[in-house]
């Protein structure tokens, strides 16, 4: 199991139980956070998991791949230095990851 | 696969037998779910019974001819939302049962009578249930290892399949073809696609994304075929064992996967006395002719949502975007409230190493605009009407594809001489 704190944009936290392996964007769908859509189902090809990860876990992280990047561009909150897709953050076992969803992502 | 089906229910309790549920959803696909999810997040509190024919839990099927094909992804990963959050927000899920008949009464309540002879009576109605797969019709066509691919029992029947063959023959050179042919590629098999029609992906793309797709399957070792005429399936002891072309040519194939468009699932509309026309009718607030069943994505002819577009043009539209843009439509008018289509439609397709991203719809463009990298394996094709921007195909080029999405939302130009060069960012260019 793993766990993900997701605050949203006013600092509403709620935390959720994840699946070893599944994404943070199926974690945070699955379960009916607001605040996360993932129109996609996670091919990387809507840009609508816009998540800001805390500074403390960026490290923990996979680098992002190009494509990641460029998608990033497009979300509808201006990215920023710990900008990621959630549905690229596969969660280990163990790992506690703590994110912050932008005010809207459509 | 139309496997027998036992029907069960999961979420919330049903309501007792007679009570009538507050809104009756037929489909419990990509856009019967999303209208659930957005009517209980704008506060609508009547109990909502979301009913589907498959014997699985609501379920997303893009993936269905890519990651799960491919075994990347488990079935887990395609269910929408946990049990828990459906019993959470009083929705009923009702799996396995097929609504045969539909006694409306004027005022938009009725009763639904399942195919287990269950009755569903509710005060509203709303029918999302889409499309079914257009059958090919030859002689060999019934042959077992002939399969298509809509929902997760044609996936998980050809994952049954695939272990047992080398050679497998794609008819239909579409998304759904293409999507499955690179993934069965990917799974070691010989693949030769069979195209009807001139070039691939005619009724999405243009003819340059086309000549694209060809040049880069072929280059992966895709057989292609364009303006095949299929003669005959054969076969040995019941099993397909190759297609024969009118050329003669005959083709090895211990599974023809067919992909040939579509057919919109219209025949409770027609019970109901509801307006069909390529789907069925209905207006800006996803209302059919009654003036009270909501009809939301693949089955549903909508005005065409895009502002620019000609007064009065009407269009279908089969994609995860409209499914879920059309029941955000109608889930405000449940509501008592007029919302217009937000958003430009938008599409994609990854087949291989290919992502193919589309915004807006290339209906009644006059001229293009091509930009290329070939290094970087990016390609994008701009559509202009009047001059205007109205679309983009863009492949592995998603700079591409969100600054021509939001010129769209806009309402603004993308200069078509100055975004030509692919060296200069085309979100500099809206204006």
């Amino acid at each position: 199991m793993a766990t993900v704190n997701f605050t949203d944009f006013e600092g509403n936290a709620r935390s959720v139980e994840a699946n070893t392996g599944d994404s943070v964007m199926e974690t945070a769908v699955r379960n009916g956070v607001e605040g996360i859509v993932g129109e996609c189902g996670g091919s990387l090809s809507c840009a609508t998991c816009h998540v800001f990860v805390a500074d403390s876990d960026l490290e923990s992280l996979e680098p992002m791949s190009e494509m990641e990047d460029e998608m990033l561009y497009g979300t509808a909150v201006d990215r920023e230095e710990n900008s990621r897709l959630s549905c690229q953050i596969k969660l280990c076992e163990g790992q506690t990851l703590n994110v912050t969803t932008p005010e809207t992502q459509v | 696969m139309n496997t027998a089906t036992a029907v069960s229910t999961a979420g919330a309790p049903a309501p007792a037998a007679h009570t009538a549920t507050g809104l009756l959803i037929v489909g419990a696909s990509q856009s019967g779910v999303q209208l659930a999810i957005s009517l209980r997040a704008l506060g609508y509190t009547e109990h909502i019974t979301l009913l589907g024919d498959e014997d699985h839990r609501p379920y997303q099927r893009p993936a269905l001819s890519k990651e799960f094909l491919q075994d990347k992804i488990g079935s887990e990963s395609l269910i929408f939302r946990s049990n828990d959050y459906w019993d959470e927000h009083n929705v009923t899920l009702v799996k396995g049962e097929r609504i045969q008949d539909i006694d409306s009464n004027p005022d938009g309540s009725g009763v639904a009578v399942g195919s287990s002879g269950t009755r569903y009576p509710y005060t509203r109605l709303a029918l999302a249930v889409g499309a079914r797969p257009r059958r090919f019709e030859a002689e060999g066509s019934d042959l077992h290892g002939v399969v298509y691919l809509r929902n997760a029992d044609d996936a998980l029947h050809l994952k049954d399949l695939a272990p047992n063959a080398t050679d497998v023959v794609v008819i239909g050179g579409g998304f759904i073809g293409l999507e499955a042919a690179s993934s069965l590629q990917a799974m070691g098999k010989r693949v030769t696609v069979l195209e009807y029609g001139p070039r691939l992906v005619g009724r999405a793309v243009g003819e340059d994304t086309s000549g694209y797709f060809l040049r880069k399957h072929r280059e992966r070792g895709l057989d292609i075929h364009l303006e095949a005429r299929v003669r005959k399936i054969h076969g040995a002891d019941g099993q397909v064992s190759a297609v024969e072309l009118e050329t003669g040519e005959v083709i090895d194939a211990q599974i023809v996967l067919v992909g040939i468009g579509v057919i919109p699932n219209t025949e409770l509309g027609e019970k109901l006395g509801l307006d069909i026309e390529n789907g069925i009718v209905v207006d800006h607030a996803a209302l059919a002719s009654d003036g009270h069943t909501l009809v939301v994505g693949d089955v549903a002819n909508m005005p065409n949502p895009v502002p620019s577009a000609p007064e009065g043009e009407r269009i279908r539209l089969e994609s995860v975007n409209n499914a879920v843009e059309h029941a955000k439509v109608a889930a405000y008018a449940l509501m008592g409230q007029r919302e217009a289509y937000a958003g430009i439609p938008w599409f994609w397709s990854n087949q291989a190493d290919m992502k193919l991203q589309i915004a807006g719809l290339s209906l009644g463009f006059d001229s293009t605009v091509k930009r290329e990298v070939p290094e970087k394996g990016k390609f994008t094709v701009l559509y202009y009407r009047d001059g205007r921007i109205i679309a983009a195909d863009c492949v592995n080029a998603p700079l591409d594809f969100m600054a021509v999405k939001q010129a769209l939302a806009a309402g603004k130009n993308i200069d078509p001489q100055a975004s030509a060069d692919p060296a200069v960012q085309l979100k500099t260019l809206i204006a």
